[in-house]
C-alpha cells in the first residue's frame, strides 16, 4: 500500500519564481490494484509519481510504503526501500552500453546478488516479457516496444511490490501500447504487483486501471473507479480528458448536446440507427471515440439533438431502455475548476 | 641535408621516443588526476547526484585558473615545483610535471563533458533502482560514457603531444626541442619541417586509432 499525506512539491524556476508542481495531494493506493493518474502535460503527474519513490523529495507531506515512512528514511534505508519499487519510463532509460541481460541483472548486481543467481533471474524475466532470444542484444538493436519490455523486466528483477509507470506507453504506437498494457495487466494479476500508471491518454486508463485520479495544476481533481469517472466525470479536467473534442464544441456555446458513454454494451447493435428510427428525428454525430474490445463497445459519442422536444424525450427514453449512459453536454453543466 | 643522415636519424629517433615518453606518461598521470576531478565537478553540479555548491565552485575555480594560464607561462612558473619534485628542470622527465599540471584540468573538463552526455534518464533509473552514488559513478556514468571518454582521450593525448613540443623552449626534450634547437636557433629549416611532419604523423595515428576504438566500443552504433 502506498499512502501520500498532504504531499506538495515546489520548484524554484530561474527567475526565483516558485511553482507548485504538486499541491497538497493525499492519496491511498491499495496493494494489488492498478491505479491510474491522468492529466494533461504539465499537470504535475510525473512529479507526483517521483514523490512516491522520492526521486523528487516532497517539500511538504509524508509518503508511506506499507508502514515505512519513506520521507523519514535515511539515504541508505531509502535505497533499500527503492528495491521494492520498480519504475519504467517513457524513454525506457536502458543502459545503452549493456546487453539486455546485463540491463536486467543490473539492479540485482548493485544490491549484492551473486552474478550467477542474477543471470538465472534475468533469464526468467526475459521469458516473462517474451524476449528470451534478445538476451545478448544491445538496446539500440531493439524496437521501442522491445526496449520497454526489457525495462519492465529490469524493474521487476528485485521482486518489487510496486511498479511505477511514467508515461510508459506514450512513445509507442497504438498496437505496441496495447501489448505493453496487456503485459502490465498480466504482471499485476500473476505476480500481484501494485501498478501505478501515469498517462495523458484515457484509453490507457480504460484498458487496465481499476481506479484513477484526475490531476490538473498540481491538484487531484477527483479520484474514483474508472467506470465512475468515465460515466460521471465531475471535474472539467476529467471531461476534457474523456473527450477532447468536446472542448471545441463547448466554445461554440452549444446547449443541445448529449454525450453517450459506452462501457461494454454489445458493439453489434446499431444503436444510432435504431435511435433515429425510434425517435423519428435526425441526430448529428459531432464526435466519437469508440473502440470495440472483444465484441463490446467502449468509448463515447457526442450527438447534437434535434430541436423537437418530443423527439428529445423519445431519444432519452430509448437510451434509458438500452441502458446507455448519457449526459447533457453544453455550457449549463460545465463546472469551472 | 644539413646533418649526416645517420646522425639525423638517431637524433629524430631519440626525439620521437622522448616525445612519446613525455606524452604517454603525462597523459596517464593527467587522467589519474583528471578523472576524479571531472567526476567531482560533474556530480556536485546543480542537479548532480551529490549536489554540493561550495565544492563545485572551488574545484571549478581551480580548474579554470590553471586552464587560463598559457602553457608556456605555466611551464616557466612551475620551474621551482619541477625542481622540487624531479630535482632538475631540464630534460623529458622534468617536462612531465608542467605537462601534467596543464593537462589534468583540461582532462577534468573533457571527462566532465563526456559524463554530461550520459542520459539523465538513465541516471534517474539507476537511482530508482536503489543505486548508491558510488555505484552510479562506477557502474552507470563511466561505462555509459566510455565511447565519449575514448574520443576525449584521443583529443587529450594529441593536445598533450603539442604541449610537450612547446616544452622544448625551456629545456624539455623530444621533437619539440629538436625543432626549436635546429630549426629556430640554427636556421635548419629542413630539420624543423621533418619534426613537424613527424608530429603530424603521430597525431594522425592517435586520432585514427582513437576514433576507431571509440566506434568499436560504442554499442549504440550497429557494428
Amino acid at each position: 500500500m502506498i499512502k501520500l499525506e498532504h504531499v506538495s512539491k515546489e520548484f524554484e524556476t530561474r527567475g526565483k519564481k516558485k511553482i507548485d508542481a504538486v499541491n497538497d495531494v493525499s492519496l491511498t493506493i491499495n496493494s494489488g490494484e492498478i491505479f491510474g493518474i491522468i492529466g494533461f502535460s504539465g499537470a504535475g503527474k510525473s512529479t507526483l509519481v517521483r514523490c512516491i519513490n522520492l526521486l523528487e523529495h516532497p517539500t511538504k507531506g509524508k509518503v508511506f510504503l506499507n508502514d515505512v515512512e519513506l520521507t523519514a528514511a535515511s539515504a541508505k534505508e531509502l535505497r533499500q526501500e527503492r528495491r521494492s519499487i520498480g519504475m519504467i519510463f517513457q524513454q525506457f532509460n536502458l543502459l545503452a552500453q549493456k546487453t539486455c541481460i546485463d540491463n536486467i541483472t543490473f539492479p540485482l548486481i548493485i544490491s549484492g546478488v551473486p552474478k550467477k543467481e542474477a543471470i538465472e533471474r534475468a533469464k526468467e524475466l526475459l521469458e516473462l516479457v517474451d524476449l528470451s532470444d534478445k538476451a545478448k542484444a544491445y538496446p539500440e538493436q531493439l524496437s521501442g516496444g522491445q526496449k520497454q519490455r526489457v525495462a519492465i523486466a529490469r524493474a521487476l528483477a528485485t521482486y518489487p511490490e510496486v511498479l511505477l509507470c511514467d508515461e510508459a506507453t506514450s512513445a509507442l504506437d497504438p498496437i505496441t501500447t496495447r501489448s505493453i498494457l496487456a503485459l502490465l495487466k498480466k504482471i499485476n494479476e500473476e505476480l500481484r504487483v501494485t501498478i501505478v500508471v501515469i498517462t495523458h491518454e484515457m484509453r490507457v486508463v480504460e484498458q487496465i486501471c481499476d481506479r484513477v485520479a484526475v490531476m490538473s495544476d498540481g491538484f487531484i481533481k477527483e479520484v474514483g473507479t474508472v467506470k465512475d469517472i468515465f460515466l460521471n466525470p465531475k471535474s472539467d479536467t476529467a471531461r476534457k480528458l474523456i473527450l477532447p473534442e468536446r472542448n471545441r464544441i463547448e466554445k461554440g456555446k452549444r446547449t443541445d448536446i448529449l454525450r453517450l458513454a459506452f462501457d461494454g454494451q454489445s458493439s453489434y447493435e446499431p444503436i444510432i440507427s435504431e435511435l433515429t428510427l425510434e425517435s423519428g428525428a435526425c441526430v448529428n454525430i459531432l464526435g466519437a471515440n469508440t473502440e470495440d474490445i472483444g465484441g463490446k463497445a467502449y468509448g463515447q459519442m457526442l450527438i447534437e439533438l434535434p430541436e423537437d422536444k418530443e423527439a428529445v424525450k423519445k431519444i432519452k427514453a430509448f437510451l434509458d431502455k438500452k441502458q446507455i449512459h448519457y449526459e447533457e453536454g453544453g455550457n449549463a453543466d460545465v463546472t469551472t475548476d | 641535408m644539413s646533418l649526416p643522415i645517420d646522425t639525423l636519424i638517431t637524433l629524430l629517433k631519440d626525439g620521437l621516443l622522448e616525445s612519446l615518453y613525455m606524452t604517454i606518461v603525462s597523459t596517464i598521470i593527467a587522467y589519474v588526476i583528471g578523472i576524479p576531478l571531472g567526476i567531482i565537478v560533474f556530480v556536485t553540479d546543480t542537479g548532480g547526484i551529490l549536489k554540493n555548491k561550495p565544492v563545485n565552485f572551488i574545484f571549478g575555480v581551480i580548474i579554470n585558473m590553471i586552464r587560463s594560464v598559457p602553457f608556456l607561462i605555466l611551464l616557466v612558473a612551475m620551474l621551482p615545483v619541477t625542481r622540487a619534485i624531479v630535482g632538475t628542470t631540464i630534460g623529458s622527465t622534468a617536462t612531465i610535471v608542467p605537462l601534467v599540471a596543464a593537462a589534468a584540468p583540461f582532462v577534468a573538463r573533457m571527462v566532465e563533458s563526456s559524463l554530461k552526455e550520459v542520459s539523465p534518464g538513465v541516471i534517474e533509473a539507476a537511482k530508482a533502482m536503489g543505486a548508491s552514488p558510488i555505484q552510479i559513478i562506477t557502474r552507470v556514468l563511466l561505462p555509459e560514457a566510455k565511447p565519449s571518454l575514448t574520443v576525449g582521450f584521443t583529443i587529450a593525448i594529441s593536445t598533450i603531444l603539442g604541449y610537450s613540443a612547446m616544452a622544448g623552449f625551456v629545456g624539455g626534450g623530444g621533437l619539440g626541442a629538436i625543432a626549436i634547437n635546429y630549426g629556430y636557433y640554427r636556421y635548419k629549416t629542413d630539420i624543423m619541417l621533418i619534426t613537424v611532419a613527424l608530429l603530424i604523423v603521430i597525431v594522425q595515428i592517435f586520432q585514427t586509432v582513437g576514433m576507431f576504438a571509440a566506434n568499436k566500443i560504442d554499442k549504440r552504433t550497429n557494428n
